[in-house]
Formats: structure tokens, sequence, C-alpha cells
């Protein structure tokens, strides 16, 4: 497949942007990661839902949150379901706790040859092979020694 | 008429031949084929009349139409459960409650599949709530979101790379005894050593087999059960608990629901883990396996894959368990086929993977809803 049709295949597994999930792109897109947050009891919830499911209270706000999160475990994806990821397999998936709560499933940019469990990492704002800017994760560095 | 839950019995079974249908074939099987000769088996081998199902509980085939092919158009309750692994144990659950709440006195539960000849995948489509968040990063299918679980429980626990081997080399040292089994040909623990990865670190040889299939089995109360043609099976007990997010990931590998079912269970029947002669574990992907023994109390927490030995867990071992050859070597058939072998075990009649003495045998599946059964000979009543 050449760059565009990769891209074509690629558009076609990307969640359809609705007038729900719309801030949640449109974060992505000014690089800052924005999850519902529940108005009654400051409840963070992925992906998009009408109500929040600690208090079933329907108000909400979309918020901006810290990008900040630990990895939970990763694995390597040899198997070839989805064939625009034929360039790159195997690839690294990773599931990450947002510190405000919710799992996501990511991936990490750059990652070190040796990954450690829950090593704190930070949201990053790319495009997958197509335009749309998707979230992934960086391993947080250490900070430089005083 | 109204029953304990202890007075219903599993009275007849029928199920594919796996390994047949595991040929190529030009043009999809038809379902309901396959879930109607099951359900023929089933009525052969309890010997009841047809006309007296009164109750259908269908999974991956619906009710009308199979209602309709095999000329059960009156029964008094119907549900189509959902094509996934974790209905098979519901399934039973409904059964038992509606016998025992007296709506209906004899309910045929049906699973069919024609999942290989529709070459079904299970990854790349389809998928759980977050499905659509999931596949830009190429994550699909439910064995990645097992592997997930398993690569942090090998990292909590230490486990060593070949810690699932003995699992599958088990399944199909029991799949090589079972006439019907798909996969027959035994393995060693380097030949899973070498097998491909599929999501790393699970290998092709801890991933179940799709194929078609159907099974069927007949439930009933025990006074019934006692004039038909075998021996029945008693439900002792059965409990369930749903452990539901957006990913088939539980972060404690469904620790915690498998925990509440078991207590629950090993009370209602007074059945103690270790009392049990025969384990039926649902293992979609091997590791499945592990978190279910610790969940149920057969092995340590973050030690079961220390427990599992090759010797231990065959049909004349200590702790035989997944008799038939399991989901990676008999043949997916998510769940039900396991509740087959459980009654032929403890009718004597697993042949030459029969456990000697087998009086009890708990069904466990660790999902998204756990489930787990009891189920003993007549005699074994507690």
């Amino acid at each position: 497949m050449n760059v565009q049709s990769i891209a074509d295949e690629y558009e076609k597994l990307l969640p359809e942007i609705t007038p729900e999930n719309r801030p949640y792109w449109d974060g992505l897109a000014a690089h800052e990661l924005r999850l519902q947050c529940c108005d009654e009891c400051g409840e963070y919830r992925f992906p998009d839902s009408e109500v929040c499911p600690r208090c079933l209270s329907g108000s909400f706000t979309w918020s901006a949150v810290s990008g900040k999160g630990r990895l939970w475990s990763w694995l390597r994806m040899h198997q070839r379901y989805l064939s625009v990821f034929d360039g790159v397999r195997p690839y690294l998936v990773a599931y990450i706790k947002l510190d405000e709560g919710p799992p996501v499933i990511s991936t990490l940019v750059d990652p070190p040859d040796e990954l450690v469990f829950d090593m704190p990492v930070r949201a990053v704002f790319q495009p997958g092979f197509s335009d749309r800017t998707i979230l992934k994760f960086a391993v947080e560095s250490p900070e430089p020694a005083a | 008429m109204q029953h304990e839950s202890a007075e219903i019995a599993i009275v007849g079974v029928g199920q594919s031949d796996f390994r047949a249908l595991y040929a190529k074939t030009e043009r999809p099987r038809d379902a309901y084929a396959l879930a109607a000769g099951a359900l023929r088996d089933a009525i052969e081998d309890c010997g009841i009349d047809k006309n007296e199902i009164d109750g259908l509980i269908c999974s991956r085939v619906q009710y009308d139409r199979l209602a309709t092919v095999v000329g059960l158009q009156n029964p008094r309750f119907v549900h189509d459960l959902e094509g996934t692994g974790r209905m098979s144990g519901l399934a039973l659950q409904e059964a038992v409650a509606l016998i025992a709440s007296g709506t209906v006195d004899v309910v045929a539960c049906v699973y069919g599949n024609n999942g290989r000849s529709a070459k079904v995948t299970y990854g790349g489509d389809g998928g759980g709530p977050t499905a659509a968040y999931d596949e830009m990063y190429g994550m699909t299918s439910p064995g990645a979101y097992v592997a997930l679980m398993y690569q942090r429980y090998r990292g909590m626990y230490g486990a060593s790379e070949d810690a699932l081997a003995p699992l599958a080399v088990n399944n199909r040292r029991h799949a090589a005894l079972n006439p019907v089994a798909v996969f027959q040909e035994e393995f060693t623990r380097e030949d899973y050593m070498r097998s491909r990865f599929i999501a790393e670190p699970l290998r092709l040889l801890d991933y179940c087999l799709i194929n078609d299939g159907a099974v069927a089995f007949i439930v009933t109360s025990m006074e019934r059960a006692r004039s038909l043609r075998k021996p029945p099976v008693r439900v002792a007990g059965t409990a369930g608990m749903a452990h539901v997010t957006n990913y088939y990931t539980a972060e404690d590998f469904f620790y915690s629901a498998c925990q509440d079912v078991a207590s629950r269970l090993y009370r209602q029947t007074g059945i103690a883990p270790e009392e049990v002669d025969c384990l039926q574990i649902y293992d979609n992907f091997t590791p499945t396996i592990l978190f279910t023994l610790e969940g149920f109390n057969h092995a340590p927490r973050g030690e079961a894959w220390r427990w599992v030995d090759e010797k231990k867990i065959h049909y004349d071992g200590a702790r035989p368990m997944n008799t038939a050859g399991g989901h990676t070597s008999e043949s997916y058939m998510q769940g039900w086929a396991h509740h087959v072998e459980a009654v032929r075990q403890l009718r004597g009649e697993a042949g030459a993977r029969q456990v000697p003495g087998c009086a009890t045998v708990q069904y466990m599946c660790a999902s998204p809803i756990v489930t787990s059964h009891i189920l003993t000979t007549d005699e074994a009543a507690a």
C-alpha cells in the first residue's frame, strides 16, 4: 500500500467525529487531552457518554486534564489483524491509567528498551497514519539532577 | 412445580464431531443444522419426548429459526443469549432458575456456531465498547486484552517465560484421548516455546481454535431425571457475578468477582475446592486458567503458574483439568463443550480420559461475567 491508501484505510479505523465526541478531538488538535468531568461529583470519564457512571448526573464539562498517567501493561502485536499496520509490525500497544482515573489504550512514542510497570508517562499529540491528531504517550524523562 | 436448585439435573447432552467439522468447506455451514443435530443427540441421550421440552435457551443461534427447524413451536419460555463465551454458564443458570421457579419443566439449552466456515476472526472488527478508540493503535481481538493482563500478572508474580506451556500441553494431551477433538498431535514444552507470538507475550498455542460446531444440553428436575435413560447429573450449585468495564482487560484479573462467586458457591454446596474431582475451566486463552485457579481458591494467589504441572492436571493426576482438550485443542465452543465434558465425566462416559471415581466437577469461567457451577452424581449429593 502507498502512503495515501494507508491513510485512507487508517481513516476508516478512527472513530467518526460526532457532536458528542467533538470536544475530545478538538482538544487533541489543540494538543490538549480533554475529558468529560461530571459537574455533580467531579468524576472523569472516557470515552464520551451521556451520564456520569458514578452518580448518573447528565451534567458535565469537557475539561483539560494533566495528560499524565502510568503504564499499567503493554503487548507487542505480531498478528496481522489490520493491514495498515503492516509496515510497523510487531508494534507496541499500551494500557495506560490516567492520573484522573480512566484507563486508555494507546501506544508509546520512542519507547525505552526496557519498559517498567507503572512507569510515569505523559500525553503527546501526533498523527497516526493520517492527518488527524491522536493521543499517544511518551515515557516521562527523569527530572534532571539539580 | 417449584424445586430447590440442588434438585435440578442435566439429563441429556449432545455435540458435533468437532474434528470432522474442522475440514474446510466451500460455503459456510448452516449453524441451525449443526444446532439441530446437537439437540437431536441430546434428546436421544436422555430419551425424553421432544414435546416435553417447554423452555428453549439459545446462544449464537436464535430461537425462532431453531424452534421452527426442530419443530418446537410452542415452548412456554424462550430466550436468545448473545453469542459470547460468558453466556454458556449463564444458559445453565437460567435453565436452573426457570425450573426451580416452576416456570417450565424441561429446558433445552442450544448453541450453534459456524465461525470457522463463515471466517469469523474475533479481531479486526466488532469488539468492546471502546473498540473505536482502540483500533487506531492496532489494538483488537479478545486475546490481546488478555495478553495485557498476563503481561502484568507475569511482572507481578515473576512467572517464567514458559509458565503457560503446561496448560497448552495438558489440553493437547487430553485432546489426543478425545476422538472428536480437532488437534490431537501432542507437543512438548519446547515446541510450545517455538510457536509464534500473536499478541506477545501470548503465542499461537495459547489461543482457542475457532471452529464450526454445536452443543446442546437438556435440564429438568431431579425427580423427572431419575426416570430418564442416563444417570442424572445434579446441579449442586451455581453462582455468578459480572465484572464489566470498557475493556476485556480486568485490572485484578477478575479476582474479586471470582472470589465472590466462589464463596457463595462453596457455601451453597458445602463442597470445598479441594473436594472437586475434575476442573472444567473456560480457556479462551491459557492465562485465563491461571486467573481462574486463583480466583476460585484452587491455587494460592500469584502462584497458579507454579501450581500447575503436567502430571497434576492430567486426567489421572491429583487435579484433573480440561479433560476433553479445552478450547485450545478440542474446539472453541465458548464453554459449552466444557459442560458436556463435565456431564460425561460424572457419568463415567469419558472413555480413555475418564477421571477415576469422578463424583464432583466444577465449571468455572473468568470473564466479564464470571460463572461457576458444581455438578455431582446423584449419589454424591451434599
